[in-house]
């Protein structure tokens, strides 16, 4: 087993493979910038948090319980709860990050978020042993998600309506076109369904935020019953 | 409870980065604790698209009908040709315009 590629040359491509969604991501990032500027925090921890943190969902989250004075376990239970669903997306990469040792293993990892997961991992199934769109596609979406925070934090309402551009809608038709790129069998399809079914039970009738987890985690289990047949 | 005001933000901001910064690498560490055998192999592959679908199907349905064409665009267009990037743009394309009506 060869350890996947992770060249300049391969993440430069990585990077303009990921550069169009991630202006998407930039609208985004100015609605965010425009938010935490409404709720009060000055220009320079909004900045620094869109840098470090660097996860849309789980920041607009923070916003919300922001203030005078913060409550500091509910904030990091809720960004854990949130960005769990990292937790197995990188656990999916494993079989390849395995080749790597281990300061380039979880150096890539640090800007690992959901279109750049969703796509390297679509190369890595189809044979394309590289995680040029991890990396590069990382570094287009973070600073496209920076610079959209800073451009929504200048700006004011810039952009008054992104939902009538359309642009809510990109993350979910991106996700569903990988979801759909990938390699269909009758497994992964039960697997899937019953996924996809866990993750609406959930969100119906458990805590908020807990939907991803407990579909991956179901959609996982029928992998883990029905193996695959030994070629 | 953390006060805002002086250094407070940004050592709650710093405590945000870790956390996140752990779990971006806390799914290949534990994977690295389980030894790899067909059972954990059939886990994660089944569990990779399973991810996606899970984190799509809230998304389906808050959607409003212009929403929900826009993805019925994406699914129909991937399945007749396999290409990501026309089937996003026509997705949102629809979005728009049916909003726009």
């Amino acid at each position: 087993m060869i350890a996947p590629e992770l060249s300049l040359a391969a993440c430069r491509q990585g990077f303009w493979r990921l550069l169009p969604i991630s202006l998407f991501v930039g609208v985004f990032g100015a609605a965010y910038g425009l938010a935490a500027v409404q709720a009060g925090l000055p220009g320079h921890e909004i900045v620094l948090m869109s840098a470090t943190v660097f996860a849309g969902t789980a920041q607009f989250a923070a916003l919300e319980m922001w203030g005078a004075e913060v409550p500091v376990l509910p904030l990091l239970a809720t960004t854990l709860a949130i960005n769990a669903r990292m937790l197995l997306m990188g656990a999916t990469l494993y079989p390849w990050m395995a080749r790597l040792p281990p300061g380039r293993r979880y150096g890539s990892l640090v800007l690992l978020s959901d279109a750049n997961w969703a796509m390297t991992l679509n190369d890595l199934q189809s044979g394309r042993n590289t995680l040029g769109a991890l990396v590069g596609g990382g570094l287009a979406l973070w600073l496209t998600w920076l610079a959209g925070t800073i451009l929504g934090m200048l700006s004011g309402s810039a952009i008054t309506d992104p939902k009538a551009l359309g642009v809510d809608m990109v993350m979910g038709c991106f996700m569903l076109s990988m979801v759909l790129a990938g390699r269909r069998s009758s497994r992964t399809v039960i697997a899937w369904t019953v996924g996809g079914a866990a993750a609406y039970a959930a969100y119906l009738w458990l805590p908020e935020n807990s939907h991803v987890v407990v579909g991956a985690l179901a959609g996982g289990l029928v992998g883990a019953l029905w193996l695959e047949e030994k070629q | 409870m953390i006060d805002t005001q002086g250094g407070g933000a940004l050592l709650l901001i710093a405590l945000m980065a870790l956390v996140t910064l752990l779990v971006r690498f806390g799914g290949v560490w534990l994977m690295s604790l389980i030894p790899m055998g067909r059972r954990v192999e059939g886990f994660i592959n089944a569990m990779a698209g399973s991810v996606l679908v899970a984190v799509l199907v809230p998304v389906a349905v808050k959607a409003d009908v212009a929403g929900q064409l826009a993805l019925l665009a994406t699914a129909g267009l991937m399945l007749l040709f396999r290409r990501p990037m026309p089937a996003i743009a026509t997705g949102i394309l629809v979005a728009a315009l049916v909003r726009a009506l």
